[in-house]
């Protein structure tokens, strides 16, 4: 099955160029994983035809087939739920008060396991913990290639244990398993290697003042370290926010999506296997209005980053107002354009648009969620965007070829399904899908709305789900006006073949992010973050590294100085 | 034999077992071969003047195939195609490995340069292994900048690799040195020819070997041994290296650069010789400013080019210091570098331990005191006496020259500012000690003295991330550090007009 099971791709940017050619061309299309478009045709030679088999293809009208997969057996993950406890001060401990809550299977809305849930008496033993490992040590006391060793071994234990991870992450989220263990497993590693590689790079200046003086600023580490992460990409955004945090010397509380505890504790604890000393990581599962608000308003945490919706964001912004004033880093959400311009190439821009959004079950803050499509080019591009989205292949994600899993869970899928009754009340035209898929979990059909206004619901609010819609525009003005005619502000896809196009919509869009001929292409060095109400900050490459230091300028005065 | 205080534990190979020598030959595009015209040189034990091996020794003809070989490598090899991550990947590989061949490794430096084995095994092959990991830490930290343009113009700044690299490395630290220069061209994406010194090839040939093992790919390393008139000239002049860098003595660095100058106006970084000055101050701890002192100057045999060669102390705590200093000396252990107890082992060769033999009859002459040493150590190999010189005026020759050798020259000053001018009155400006309490004095100093790096309350204090490298005729250009990685990086501005950009 070609390319299936092959060499492991470390990063988006291998997937939308070939690593090992030496006439890298562009535009090339990232797929979400390596050799997608070999599954389809896989599963077409496999079937025959459209219509046969238990394949997603959609018999013929009847979009995505009767879904007779969807009614078996879900696969039986290849892992065993080893770490479902809290984990502070390096020991896997009960919550205080003995509670737990169960962590489902987005395929069945079965229990997976029982897992502990960490209240706010459990996030003051946690902050004490991290706390502790700051102000004593040895973390940040180590010399930063220590730090970086350690940091390295946690990298090759991670690789090691790929499989195990990427089933874990799979199981609890419903991503395809083969983007777990193909894409994102190896990026998580890749994270780490490049912040272990930033850890004895962290460098102050020494600044020339206007008089006779000496000065210097020393990047210090914050101290202890609140992240509230999602559950859309679990391990990654445990690494975008664990690994600028220790390679700057900081300590840890961690507070874990309730819908997907599972792979950051087993992550957490290879990291102490690799030498991580005990307090400098603590990870607590639990919920957001108890453990979350806990650590967004404690007083002794002294830097929180959250990554989830704007609603969320706001309130933790407000409890750190409240309390101690802590420094806030927020990744929140978006309603991204993907603009379309009329010199595009109307095949690749169909299949770059429909990865753009319905990447990941379409759970991505990113998404490209608002299609652009220049008039010319219009009718064609929807009529195509509806074929390859009821080619989209659905069904249970530890299925070989499968690309989209289960929503994550009753609570997202109810939503999703509201906002495309919306849609359809608004007026847009439902292209396809449109409804759930199977009878059990929470399957989405994948949705394309054309005729899309600016002003419906389904084009101003972030959706989070397979929903595609489609707008039209006539010039170039009109779309830039468009476009940023929105509360948010994280990412943008552009599509053109003409640099001056290209080079006025990366800099008139208010993102954070502009793919230009790509989209969803991630890379540890390369920094994201949101303008306007997608949030403050920005994570990865050397940009992340701030939000994790202090820094003290230290001026002293020059006696006779040979030079200023 | 236990090793004597000053004197010479007789060579003892029981001490240590020495492990056959696996490669002697040249390492071009990822293998080892003979030498074209088939000659070889002998590499020698300064323990004993005896030979360890012989080496296949490059010439022109060799330098020529090599740099085809990295060229090749470069224009069309996957090395610089790689992303920076991949290229990290293989670095750290590299690493894992030296760190795993430690033992062998340590014990090629030791025989083949003197040096301390007990100090090479911790010291210098680890930095090596720590030095590839930083800078394959670096490789995919190498940021170019967006720029303001003067009018609606979109600018920014590519940072490539230069390309093809001649590196001429130095036999005192030849692990240390050939990581310094390796790493940081390797993480740039340049393709590099290596060679040796004549003195020290064994280890630069052990770690191309476990470069490929790592999968280094072929013709992105080449090491080739050889001499400076032959070898060396080759790559200096080479029309067809984009970039050299050399560690070596201030005359040979001359010939370098011009040779570069003449070819094809290669760039070129020296890191030449240096008579660094350690300023003692009448609020230091004398015992621990003795010791350092010491240290400065004992270090490696005095064959370090930032030895603390001139030290200057100020007049109120002198005598007590030259007391201290030489009873130090006098108790500083010169024997066999497999003894652990050993602190000192014999200089290179024959020519280096004539020339500081030679320097010490000069400063008698030029009427110096020897306050200790001064002579050879038993009768067999390279082993020279700590020798401290007072009295030593400025102008003296033994404290204008870079001896390279176990040989201090102790001065006294007054106050900050005659120190200072002391300190500054060399052609060379490599390094600088200051050993004081007194904030206002050390920031002062600092500032003052024109030399690439200066130590406070410490010396010899290297790191992966300090840039180091001199001033004056002590060179130019950094090792280490980020900036030990630009000088590999080509600039290129790339300039386009935008149109109805929203801000500029």
């Amino acid at each position: 099955m070609g390319e299936k099971g092959g060499k492991r791709e470390s990063s988006l940017i291998a997937l939308s160029l070939s690593s090992t050619t030496t006439t890298t061309t562009i535009p090339m299309i990232p797929m979400p994983y390596k050799g997608v478009d070999l599954f389809v045709l896989d599963v077409w030679n496999e079937n025959g035809n459209l219509s046969g088999g238990k394949g997603y293809l959609g018999a013929g009208f009847s979009r995505y087939s009767t879904a007779t997969a969807l009614e078996e057996e879900p696969i039986k993950p290849a892992v065993q739920v080893e770490h479902t406890q809290l984990l502070i001060g390096g020991k896997f401990v009960d919550a205080l008060s003995g509670k737990t809550f169960p962590t489902l299977d987005p395929r069945t809305g079965e229990v997976i396991a029982h897992v502990a849930e960490g209240h706010s008496e459990d996030v003051d033993r946690a902050v004490a913990a991290a706390r502790k490992a700051f102000d004593q040590g040895p973390w940040p006391k180590m010399t930063a290639y220590e730090r970086q060793r350690i940091l390295l071994r946690a990298a090759d234990l991670l690789e090691k244990h790929n499989d195990e991870l990427a089933a874990l992450e799979t199981w609890d989220n419903g991503k395809p398993y083969e983007q777990s263990a193909q894409i994102e497993i190896p990026m998580l590693v890749r994270l780490f290697r490049y912040y272990a590689g930033w850890a004895d790079k962290i460098h102050g200046m020494t600044v020339p003042a206007d008089g006779q003086y000496h000065v210097q600023t020393l990047h210090e580490p914050i101290g202890v370290a609140g992240q509230i992460i999602p559950w859309n990409f679990p391990l990654l955004m445990f690494a975008w926010k664990v690994g600028p945090a220790l390679a700057c010397g900081n300590t840890i509380v961690l507070k874990t999506a309730e819908q997907t505890p599972l792979s950051a504790l087993y992550a957490a604890k290879l990291f102490h296997e690799a030498g991580l000393p005990e307090g400098v990581l603590n990870v607590v599962s639990g919920f957001g209005p108890t453990a979350g608000a806990a650590l967004a308003s404690h007083m002794d945490v002294d830097k929180l980053a959250f990554t989830g919706s704007t609603d969320t964001g706001k309130v933790v912004l407000e409890l750190a107002a409240r309390s101690n004033l802590k420094p806030v880093t927020l990744e929140l959400g978006g309603k991204s354009p993907f603009i379309v311009c009329e010199d595009a190439d109307v095949d690749q821009a169909v299949e770059l648009a429909h990865f753009a959004l319905f990447f990941n079950q379409g759970q991505c803050c990113c998404a490209g969620s608002r299609t652009y499509v220049h008039e010319r080019v219009y009718d064609e591009f929807v009529e195509k965007a509806k074929a390859r989205a009821l080619k989209r292949i659905v069904g249970d994600p530890f299925k070989s070829g499968i690309e989209q899993g289960p929503q994550i869970d009753s609570e997202q899928f109810e939503k999703i399904l509201k906002y495309i009754r919306s849609g359809v009340q608004s007026g847009a035209t439902l292209e396809t899908g449109g409804d759930r898929l199977g009878s059990k979990g929470f399957y989405v059909q994948p949705t394309v709305f054309s005729n899309v206004e600016d002003g419906m619901l389904i084009a101003k609010e972030e959706i989070f789900g397979p929903v595609q819609s489609i707008l039209k525009f006539k010039d170039l003005d009109e779309v830039i006006e468009r476009a940023n005619n929105t509360r948010y502000g994280l990412a943008a896809g552009v599509f053109t073949k003409n640099i001056d196009t290209a080079n006025t919509l990366t800099r008139a869009l208010r993102v954070g992010t502009v793919w230009v001929n790509c989209f969803d292409t991630f890379d540890a060095a390369i920094p994201f973050g949101g303008y306007k109400m997608s949030g403050q900050g920005r994570e990865k490459g050397e940009y992340s590294l701030k939000n994790y230091l202090q820094v003290k300028a230290v001026v002293t005065p020059l006696k006779n100085p040979a030079w200023l | 034999m236990t090793a004597l205080s000053n004197g010479h534990a007789a060579n003892n190979s029981s001490l240590f077992k020495i492990p056959p020598i696996k490669f002697t030959n040249l390492f071009i595009n990822g293998h080892f071969v003979h030498s074209l015209s088939g000659n070889e040189f002998e590499t020698i034990d300064p323990r004993t003047g005896e030979v360890i091996a012989k080496i296949s020794e490059g010439r022109k003809e060799d330098i020529d195939v090599a740099v085809k070989a990295a060229r090749e490598a470069f224009d069309n090899g996957p090395w610089p195609r790689m992303s920076g991550a991949e290229r990290a990947k293989i670095m750290m590989k590299w690493a894992d490995l030296i760190e795993e061949n430690l033992e062998e490794l340590a014990a090629l430096d030791a025989i083949d340069a003197g040096k301390l084995y007990h100090l090479v095994k911790v010291v210098d092959i680890p930095a090596v292994a720590n030095c590839l990991r930083y800078y394959a830490g670096a490789a995919d930290k190498i940021h170019g900048e967006v720029l303001k343009g003067a009018r609606e113009f979109h600018a920014y700044t590519l940072m490539e690799p230069i390309g093809v690299v001649g590196h001429i490395i130095p036999w005192n630290f030849p692990s240390t040195m050939f990581a310094a220069k390796v790493s940081p061209s390797l993480a740039a994406g340049c393709t590099v020819v290596l060679k040796p010194a004549e003195q020290t090839p064994l280890s630069a040939l052990f770690f191309a070997h476990l470069a490929k093992q790592a999968g280094i790919p072929d013709g992105v390393l080449n090491v080739v041994p050889g001499f400076g008139p032959t070898a060396g000239a080759a790559i200096s002049s080479h029309m067809d290296i984009d970039k050299v860098s050399f560690t070596g003595s201030t005359e040979v660095g001359r010939a370098i650069m011009h040779a570069a100058a003449s070819s094809n106006l290669k760039p070129v970084s020296l890191e030449l010789g240096g008579k660094s000055p350690l300023l003692i101050f009448d609020d230091a701890d004398v015992d621990k400013a003795a010791d350092l002192a010491l240290l400065g100057i004992l270090f490696n045999k005095g064959e370090i080019c930032v030895a603390s060669s001139r030290v200057f102390v100020q007049e109120g705590i002198y005598d007590e210091f030259e007391k201290k200093l030489v009873e130090k000396a006098k108790a500083w252990v010169v024997g066999d570098p497999f003894d652990p107890q050993s602190q000192q082992g014999p200089q290179v060769d024959k020519n280096q331990f004539e020339k500081i033999l030679s320097y010490i009859e000069i400063g008698k002459q030029e009427g110096a005191t020897l306050l200790t040493g001064g002579k050879r150590v038993g009768n067999k190999g390279y082993y020279i006496e700590p020798t401290i010189f007072s009295n030593v005026k400025e102008n003296m020759r033994i404290a204008q020259d870079e001896i390279f050798g176990p040989v201090l020259a102790l001065m006294k000053f007054r106050t900050i500012e005659e120190g200072i001018k002391s300190a500054n009155n060399s052609r060379y400006g490599l390094a600088a000690g200051i050993v004081t309490k007194n904030i206002d004095t050390a920031n002062t100093v600092s500032r003052a003295i024109r030399a690439g790096i200066i130590w406070i309350n410490c010396y010899f204090a290297f790191g992966n991330d300090i840039p180091y490298g001199g001033y004056k005729q002590s060179g130019f250009g950094r090792d280490f550090g980020m900036e030990g990685l630009h000088k590999y990086l080509q600039v290129k501005s790339v300039v386009t007009p935008i149109y109805n950009s929203p801000w500029l």
